[in-house]
């Protein structure tokens, strides 16, 4: 059923339900909003209707009305531009600024925050309130995310991102009135909870209260230092997504200048974490193979992203067994490029230094775990987003937008486009697909586009014909939808061969390390095209006929799944049930 | 407590865990999945009535039997004033410092009770006998400035009468 109503005197119609809001965004009247966040693609929308940083004036209604939680009715007559409404938000951000830090300039979310945007916008030049600031002790006791709760709004956004989409439940609303603000259970730091690092709750976040903890100084000092060989490994997701950060169009496909960019930057070799994702699908085919031939422990989960595999091991440590053992790409890069690669240069694994550029909070995290060390030496050294290494670019000085293309290093720089996929909900599972039907059918097979498995959908199923074997795979995105869907298999509701598992809604490409989307929809979808027009423009499309992953194991590692393969390129999970 | 539980619980905690559970499964019985969520702060009261305070063993404990988040427990536990996460002293002394109250010199009491105590406003004495807080009105404001001990209420209390409220507090 529609609607009428009238905003600005301006006619519009809607389905009965939408609110003001909704209603306005038809007619292309902006309303200023704060707290409100909605993501078209995954169907989320928080609207708690706290910040009134909305308010609009009803016709006949007393009070002015948040338009985002506004209902609209028949007949309504609404304005959003009205003396009364535009004091009333001026009088709510005056208020919020009230207490909040003014540190602006040396803030992270610097440009990049909404109440910052908000107060240019209304041309708040004076702030008419004084009164007490909340104080609280930075967290900066995990390896992934900070909190300056100084900062924090109470909008809790994080909330809805941690809680609803998440389900990882490590946020809560702390305290009351002026002494409430976000926080976990019994105020601890997030690194003694059952936090992941997924970084959702950063991308929700419109102020600087939420943030990545920073590496650049780190990486600046390694590059600096003669006595190491500094190589960079560039994980999928981030080369769609990076060239946003220097005002080009979402879905750019930026791989050459980032390369460039890398180059003059000062790292010795410029390599790409889409080589270990092809290492990856040679071993975790195998093993796909391997327990599908025996039917036993199925479904194979996949194990490439830490958020995931934490989440796993905090929420559901009973099903320890059912991800693959291979370790992600960033940790295979890791071990190949401290042994292998080492070796061939002649440098002690402690004079390389290997740094990652991942779309991933987590990661900073994954490189972290005891089990990836060898001897102290971490596989992985420093781990910087996407969003840190444009932070250096512009700091460099240099003109990202007009740099000519670049190309990888050999050997670790040579991929496939089912390496670069594995930025998208869906790729890691068509990458393995590739390989495991050639494997079995023993062909070069042409047909290799698994389309059914794309998309940013939160729970995708396929049955897929490889050489003759029924697979059933299903492919879950979004920590919400990878619970529904263990909670079905254990409840013996749903049988899977294999699927795919990814922390963040959509996979890589919304990773809690990109450039902040703020709610845009319409972004993430161009990043995904952009993975696949980047797959299907590659010369070799299949993670087993890379030459340099051949080479690899010719030379070094044996057959896959082989006993030192094992050794390097496989792990184990921890039960975390009480931590 | 219950899995979760760092130390070993004495045989009292275990009778009173026991309790609190059939409690709680005698609330949940025929209740729908999204419905358990609306027992918490019931259960949270018979919790901390069991144990003198709610801990963090027994937060995990009511997360993992209603399924909410411990964050959202402790989000519950730290906006109602009613409920503490810190042990309590035996004998919790609440000052009234509603209006009527304070007009009549409920400030003095407080002043008189930490003095007496050498503790502040919602601590405990280190020997674990007495907590003191301040409420907001109790309804006898006829009676102000008011006192509570636990269960029995204080009338027209002065700062001279302090010593002998606490001295009625014997084991």
């Amino acid at each position: 059923m529609m609607v009428n109503l009238k905003i600005n005197d301006l006619p519009v119609s809607v389905e009965a339900g939408s609110t003001i809001l909704e209603a306005a965004s038809k007619l292309d009247i902006r309303i200023p909003t704060l707290c409100h966040f909605k993501m078209d693609c995954f169907q989320v929308e928080h609207r708690s209707g706290s910040c009134r940083v909305c308010v609009v004036e009803v016709k006949g209604r007393p009070n002015l009305a948040p338009a985002c939680s506004t209902p609209v009715t028949e007949g309504m007559e609404v304005q959003t531009n009205s003396l009364r409404a535009i004091n009333a938000r001026r009088t709510i951000l005056d208020l919020l600024l009230s207490d909040h830090p003014k540190d602006c300039l040396i803030c992270p979310k610097n440009l990049n925050c909404s109440l910052q945007a908000l107060a240019q916008e209304m041309g708040l030049h004076q702030l008419l309130y004084k009164g007490e600031q909340s104080t609280y002790n930075k967290d900066l006791s995990s390896k992934a995310i900070a909190r300056d709760l100084d900062k924090c709004i109470m909008c809790r956004r994080c909330e809805t991102a941690c809680n609803v989409v998440q389900t990882v439940g490590v946020l809560s609303g702390i305290g009351r009135g002026f002494n409430a603000v976000v926080g976990t259970a019994g105020l601890k730091p997030l690194a003694e909870t059952n936090c992941v690092f997924c970084g959702q709750c950063v991308q929700a976040c419109p102020v600087g209260a939420l943030s990545e903890i920073d590496y650049k100084y780190d990486v600046w000092r390694a590059l600096n230092d003669s006595s190491k060989t500094v190589v960079v490994q560039t994980a999928p997701a981030v080369r769609v997504a990076i060239g946003e950060c220097f005002d080009m169009q979402p879905g750019s496909i930026s791989t050459g200048k980032m390369i460039t960019a890398l180059r003059m930057l000062g790292f010795d070799k410029v390599f790409d974490t889409d080589f270990a994702a092809d290492l990856t699908i040679m071993e975790e085919t195998t093993e796909l193979i391997e327990r599908v031939r025996k039917n036993e422990n199925l479904p194979i989960l996949t194990s490439c992203c830490p958020g995931w595999v934490k989440f796993l091991e905090h929420q559901f440590p009973d099903l320890l067994y059912m991800p693959s053992s291979a370790k992600s790409p960033q940790q295979m890069f890791g071990a190949i490029a401290k042994s292998y690669y080492a070796q061939k240069i002649g440098v002690k694994p402690e004079d390389l230094i290997v740094v990652s550029v991942m779309p991933c909070l987590s990661k900073k995290y994954e490189a972290s775990r005891e089990e990836f060390s060898n001897n102290g030496v971490p596989d992985v050294d420093i781990v910087i987003s996407t969003r840190e290494l444009a932070d250096m670019i512009r700091e460099a000085g240099i003109q990202f937008e007009d740099l000519e293309d670049g190309v990888y290093d050999s050997p670790l720089g040579e991929s496939t486009g089912a390496a670069v996929i594995f930025g998208a909900s869906g790729g890691v599972l068509e990458a393995a697909l590739r390989t495991a039907a050639d494997w079995i059918s023993g062909e070069d097979l042409q047909e290799i586009d698994f389309t059914a498995v794309r998309g940013l959908q939160g729970i995708k199923e396929a049955t897929v014909k490889v050489g003759g074997i029924e697979l059933k795979a299903a492919i879950c995105s979004g920590l919400g939808n990878v619970r529904k869907l263990l909670e079905k298999i254990q409840r013996g509701e749903a049988n899977y061969h294999a699927i795919e598992v990814m922390a963040c809604p959509g996979g890589c490409l919304n990773g809690g390390g990109q450039p902040y989307h703020h709610g845009d929809s319409s972004i993430l979808k161009k990043r995904l095209d952009a993975l696949y027009r980047d797959d299907a423009g590659m010369p070799i499309r299949k993670s087993h006929k890379n030459p340099s992953i051949i080479k690899l194991y010719d030379e070094f590692l044996g057959e896959p799944g082989s006993h030192f393969a094992h050794k390097l390129l496989h792990t184990s999970y921890v039960n975390r049930r009480d931590q | 407590m219950g899995c979760n539980c760092q130390k070993t619980p004495t045989e009292q905690d275990v009778k009173k865990i026991a309790e609190l559970d059939q409690y709680i499964d005698s609330l949940l019985a025929g209740t729908s999945d999204e419905r358990r969520s609306g027992f918490l702060i019931q259960i949270l009261h018979r919790a901390q009535s069991l144990f003198g305070f709610l801990s963090e063993e027994t937060q995990k404990h009511v997360s993992e039997k209603l399924r909410i988040p411990v964050a959202e427990i402790y989000g519950v536990i730290s906006f109602y004033s009613y409920f503490t996460d810190k042990p309590v002293g035996r004998y919790k002394i609440n000052v009234c410092t509603g209006t009527a109250c304070f007009v009549k010199g409920a400030a003095k009491v407080l002043e008189e009770f930490k003095r007496n105590l050498g503790i502040q406003e919602g601590e405990t004495t280190g020997d674990g006998r007495f907590f003191l807080g301040g409420l907001r009105c109790v309804g006898a404001c006829s009676l102000a400035p008011v006192v509570m001990v636990n269960d029995r209420v204080y009338g027209n209390v002065t700062a001279e009468k302090v010593a002998e409220i606490l001295a009625e507090c014997k084991e």
